[in-house]
């Protein structure tokens, strides 16, 4: 009996140990061993910190890894600024069927691929587009402005994007919060901003942990929205990935590169864990 | 702040544009996309120019391409379609096994699985791409070497997109199915047991009807997230694109606006099935 329950469990383990053996594991430990290695020979490698020292040394890449990590921060506080009163909206002012169908007005546009959103996007605001032409009717500019391949434009591209990983998170953290609670801050006097201040932030702090974290995470590694929103001057590192492994096939220093992103985006995700006490399970689990 | 309080008359109005404002914002871009799908003119831009269905109909004698004349987008969405078919069938199996394994299994280290299960969520898009392209090589390299086998498909191909989506796919079908699983009844499942039922007719009879609407919840989010997939996409794809990679490509030169129409195809198909999800929720 014991022998059965074993090869049970062991028929239960084997596609899960194949899924995140051969196509996690292993694959990061052979980028670990290429971004580690150079050439000295025709088919011949040896250990060598070149490629991390070419990140440091070139100051390119280290501008365009900062620079990424910069626009990524801004696009995940304007997405927080933004969806945090809708998510308050959906949470606690509208009721039953006018709260669900508002959360579901939101969810719509993200069952939509993001290659479509941007269209939308390009077709709106490149410079024969449709907000440039209606700036023109409205007096505004005297000829249609170029508005595709600014660093706002693929910041309201990052933002439109990530609004989704947002809300969910914060609708679901600002629901628990039990309404006696800022009652009971309005009737001692608190006014608007304490009460967000004392009672809600505490509250929902999970929930915007948990947004936050998510909506860095895409925006960090996401490439489609930069690349098309702006153009050559988009100089975001993932492009930089893709440029050293397909375009130039330098394996050594895209792997490189990937660790890189990989270690920032790790890093960000514990750090944001461990200032506010939670668990990564659980906060995967809520998004 | 909430409706039991007072709220003064411009709070009221405030949040009302703002609600208004945001829902616009969001359906912008899909109004516009959907709008020059049918707008009579070479470029999707402005101005107006009377409405048409070239850009769907359209074939060479008539001067545009339309969507289903244009092979190439319409090979694409095929590719896509098996693609996204292959990453549902293995991703729901591996998820269902998976979900069994975490909910009903006990062995040491189930913790560190449970975790390493969520880390392709944190890895970036591209970087799951790249590492799984690179060791797909090493291995190839190795059975070349060794071997003599020539494993053609562990070069960039339909194959290595596959199993580059089912790696985080799987994780999302996983956690969908395990939720199920965790409500269970297992009481249901020890009646069966009592009056006779053999294990796989509890399977059969219980488990399966019970998780159905997890599986096939899961199996339409794994189908979109599939057909949705950019990043790892790109870096696995080999001479046959599947449908996202084919319109970013075209987006990048400024395309005609049968990607107008190709979009809204797409937006259509993916309402349909998050409109049967939802029904099926609700049933």
């Amino acid at each position: 009996m014991l022998s059965r329950s074993r090869l049970s469990l062991a028929l239960l383990l084997a596609p899960a140990l194949l899924w995140l053996g051969a196509l996690i594991v292993l694959p990061h430990v052979e980028l670990a061993i290429l971004s580690l290695r150079k050439m000295v020979g025709p088919r011949d490698y040896a250990f060598s910190l070149t490629q991390y020292a070419t990140f440091f040394t070139e100051p390119l890449y280290w501008h365009v890894f900062v620079r990424t990590a910069l626009m990524s921060l801004g696009a995940t506080l304007l997405t927080l600024l933004l969806a945090f009163p809708i998510a308050w909206c959906i949470a606690k002012i509208a009721r039953g069927r006018a709260s669900s169908a508002l959360f579901t007005l939101c969810l719509i546009p993200f069952w939509v691929s993001e290659t479509v959103r941007t269209l939308g996007w390009m077709i709106l605001l490149r410079q024969s587009g449709v907000l440039p032409a209606l700036l023109v009717r409205l007096g505004v500019t005297t000829v249609p402005v170029e508005m595709l391949y600014h660093d706002a434009t693929i910041l309201v591209g990052l933002v439109y994007g990530s609004l989704l990983f947002m809300l969910i998170p914060l609708v679901s953290s600002l629901e628990s919060l039990d309404n006696a609670l800022i009652e009971a801050a309005y009737d001692l006097g608190a006014g608007g901003f304490a009460t967000l201040r004392t009672i809600v932030i505490p509250h929902a702090a999970p929930g915007i942990t948990a947004g936050c974290i998510v909506v860095f995470m895409l925006t960090i590694g996401n490439y489609l929205t930069p690349t098309l929103l702006g153009g050559k001057n988009s100089e975001w590192f993932t492009e930089q990935i893709y440029t050293q492994f397909i375009t130039r096939f330098n394996w050594e220093q895209g792997a490189a590169f990937g660790f890189l992103l990989l270690g920032l985006s790790t890093t960000i995700v514990v750090v944001g864990l461990r200032v506010t006490g939670q668990r990564f399970g659980d906060v995967m689990r809520r998004t | 702040m909430i409706p039991s309080l007072p709220r003064s008359g411009w709070m009221r109005v405030a949040t009302a544009a703002y609600v208004v404002l945001f829902v616009a914002f969001l359906f912008l871009p899909l109004i516009v996309v959907s709008v020059f799908a049918f707008n009579d003119a070479p470029y999707p831009a402005p101005p107006w120019r009377g409405f048409t269905l070239d850009w769907f109909l359209g074939n060479v004698a008539r001067g545009r391409t339309g969507l289903f004349a244009d092979s190439d987008l319409m090979t694409s969405i095929g590719t896509s379609c098996i693609v996204a078919t292959s990453v549902t069938l293995t991703s729901v199996g591996l998820g269902t096994v998976n979900a069994f394994l975490l909910e009903r299994g006990d062995f040491r280290g189930k913790q560190t699985l449970s975790v390493l299960m969520l880390a392709p969520l944190v890895i970036p898009g591209v970087i799951l791409g790249i590492s799984i392209l690179a060791f797909a090589s090493r291995v190839a390299q190795f059975a070349d070497d060794r071997f003599g086998w020539d494993w053609d498909f562990l070069r960039p191909g339909l194959p290595l997109v596959v199993l580059g989506q089912l790696s985080f796919i799987a994780t999302v079908v996983t956690l969908t199915i395990s939720a199920r699983l965790r409500r269970f009844d297992t009481t249901l499942e020890e009646a069966a047991l009592n009056l006779g039922a053999s294990r796989a007719a509890v399977l059969r009879t219980i488990l399966l009807p019970y998780l159905r609407p997890a599986l096939l919840g899961s199996a339409a989010i794994a189908f979109l997230m599939s057909f949705e997939d950019f990043n790892t996409t790109l870096m696995l794809v080999g001479s046959d694109p599947p449908l996202t990679v084919m319109m970013y490509g075209r987006m990048r030169e400024g395309a005609t606006p049968v990607l107008n129409a190709v979009s809204l195809f797409l937006m259509l198909a993916s309402a349909a099935l998050a409109l049967g999800v939802l029904r099926r929720r609700r049933a």
